[in-house]
């Protein structure tokens, strides 16, 4: 399998605070890799690295092998990335429906010209209730965003960004505000959109969910990646149990998995 | 039948200069504290246009031109800040387009370029030439509303963030916005001009600005309908009462501040809760 993203010796900094320092990874095509680490490892940042919102100090992001580097987000998206923001953001005055729409009409909003001269969206609307029916939120279609529960508006971030087609979805903590339930569903949902042929990047604190669905971890602490390779081992690993439970917790802890 | 007829021009004149701001600061959500200075900019070109001889028809696309062109530069400054402190540095283009023009010899200065030639129609017909420019300034508006580029405007208005990240150039689309708002703002200045054969730096200055972010605000951000219907009465008012005249920056400053607080939707917003209360968020 080839690479589809490679983050190449990434280093960022803020400040004179380094938020990342020389990091690299791979992901290959059909992969669902888990993104984890401590509360301020780096990983939003890392995300942030690739949809170019943080420009790093030094290193080099490559999609399909073509260097992202200088390029604005806008274009990054356009190149096959899409993000689903860790604190959900819908369009609040349009309804569920219609944010999934505009999403799905991005080749009609390739310039505003382009955008002036189309009105129509029957395409876009179709797409549009299929991802909804397939992320089971086709009830809330015609309703605001702004009645719905956590839940609904985590799956509404999922259908708008899957509504670009991505080839690289980045899910930045999905589960987070939902109870055990329903991020076990999601979770589910999450594994079924990759099977049927998206590639993943998962930041998620919820490390049940995460040893469940992905098939590979990269683990990072202060900036610096500490693991990468299967669930089971790095989880076995023993940087990685200390960065999750301190040194004296993972001599305690014995064989327990580090519980969400 | 004359006072009629040059206050129906007044209206159609206000309308359309209300629906160009409405385009930047309602459909796209850059709150303009100097558009005043964009209708001075048209009404500048299309008077000195015409007392060099340039006929008034002509006049006015070369005014939409150059105030459009401006536009797109005082554009660029949305692309670097954002709500509070757009509306503070498009207040001091405000500011900054009237004391240059007041200190221009080449432009009248203080006093402003009277005389300007008559445009050879009757004062009906000029009637209608605003009417018709004001209704095709309406349509258009209807019509950026309802295709994918009045989409991305109203994403953009809530949130350019996120409209970043589904691939949207939000840079592009914020500047044709100002591009469009500007210039039809620069033909309201041409029929300005012409309509009252004399113009000068004050007529452009923050209190019109304030006037017609006023009558945007009032009839309801974004409502095609609400803000031709406010501007509409807004700018007649203080032709049936001196006292509004008088004191224009309190009463419409005042609406405003009433409208920010009481009904941030404006009128539109009220009508549609008394008409439609079941219904969410009525824009």
């Amino acid at each position: 399998m080839s690479a589809l993203l490679s983050v190449g010796a990434i280093t960022v900094r803020f400040d004179g605070v380094t938020a990342i320092s020389g990091a690299s990874f791979e992901v290959k095509q059909g992969e669902l890799l888990g993104l984890i680490g401590p509360n301020g490892a780096g990983k939003t940042t890392m995300l942030r690295v690739i949809t170019g919102v943080v420009r790093q100090s030094s290193g080099t992001v490559l999609l399909e092998g073509r260097p992202l580097d200088g390029l604005p987000t806008h274009l990054r998206i356009r190149r096959g990335l899409a993000l689903s923001q860790q604190i959900v953001r819908p369009f609040r005055d349009m309804s569920v429906i219609d944010n999934v729409a505009l999403a799905a009409g991005a080749d009609k909003t390739t310039s505003p010209v382009k955008a002036l001269f189309r009105t129509g969206r029957e395409r876009e609307l179709k797409i549009g209730h299929q991802l909804l029916s397939r992320l089971g939120i086709e009830r809330q279609a015609n309703e605001s965003p702004q009645i719905q529960p956590m839940g609904i508006l985590k799956r509404l971030e999922l259908a708008r960004a899957l509504a670009l087609e991505p080839r690289l979805l980045l899910l930045d903590e999905p589960l987070a505000g939902l109870n055990s339930k329903e991020a076990r569903l999601l979770a589910d949902t999450i594994t079924e959109i990759n099977r049927s042929g998206t590639t993943i990047i998962l930041i998620e604190h919820n490390l049940g969910e995460v040893l469940r669905v992905c098939s590979r971890l990269v683990v990072l602490d202060n900036g610096v990646k500490i693991a990468d390779g299967e669930p089971e081992a790095v989880m076995n690993d023993a940087t990685v149990r200390a960065a999750y439970l301190g040194t004296g917790a993972a001599a305690q802890s014995g064989g327990q998995h580090a519980a969400a | 039948m004359e006072y009629e007829i040059s206050l129906a021009t007044t209206m159609a004149i206000s309308v359309l200069f209300a629906l160009s701001l409405n385009l930047i600061t309602g459909f796209c959500g850059q709150i303009s504290l100097g558009h005043a200075a964009f209708l001075g900019v048209g009404a500048y070109a299309s008077g000195m246009l015409a007392k060099a001889g340039v006929p008034f028809l002509l006049t006015l696309p070369l005014a939409m031109l150059l105030s459009g062109a401006l536009g797109i530069v005082v554009g660029f400054a949305s692309l670097r800040v954002r709500a509070d402190f757009l509306a503070i540095t498009t207040m001091g283009v405000g500011f900054l387009f009237v004391g240059i023009v007041r200190q221009q010899d080449a432009l009248g200065g203080e006093m402003g370029i009277s005389a300007i030639p008559d445009t050879g129609m009757s004062k009906l017909a000029f009637m209608l030439l605003a009417v018709a420019m004001a209704a095709a300034a309406g349509l258009l508006s209807t019509y950026v509303r309802r295709c994918w580029m009045g989409r991305v405007f109203a994403a953009i208005a809530e949130d350019e963030d996120t409209v970043r990240v589904m691939g949207i150039d939000v840079p592009r689309f914020k500047l044709t916005a100002f591009a469009l708002g500007t210039a039809l703002a620069g033909l309201a200045g041409g029929l300005y001009a012409q309509h009252l054969k004399f113009i000068a730096p004050d007529s452009f200055g923050f209190i019109e600005s304030i006037t017609v972010l006023s009558m945007v605000v009032v009839g309801g951000i974004g409502s095609v309908v609400g803000v031709s219907v406010s501007a509409a009465v807004l700018s007649v008012l203080p032709s049936w009462f001196q006292v509004i005249g008088d004191y224009k920056l309190l009463v419409y400053g005042g609406l405003l501040f009433l409208m920010m607080r009481f009904s941030p939707g404006g009128m539109a917003a009220l009508v549609a809760r008394i008409f439609h209360p079941d219904r969410w968020g009525s824009k």
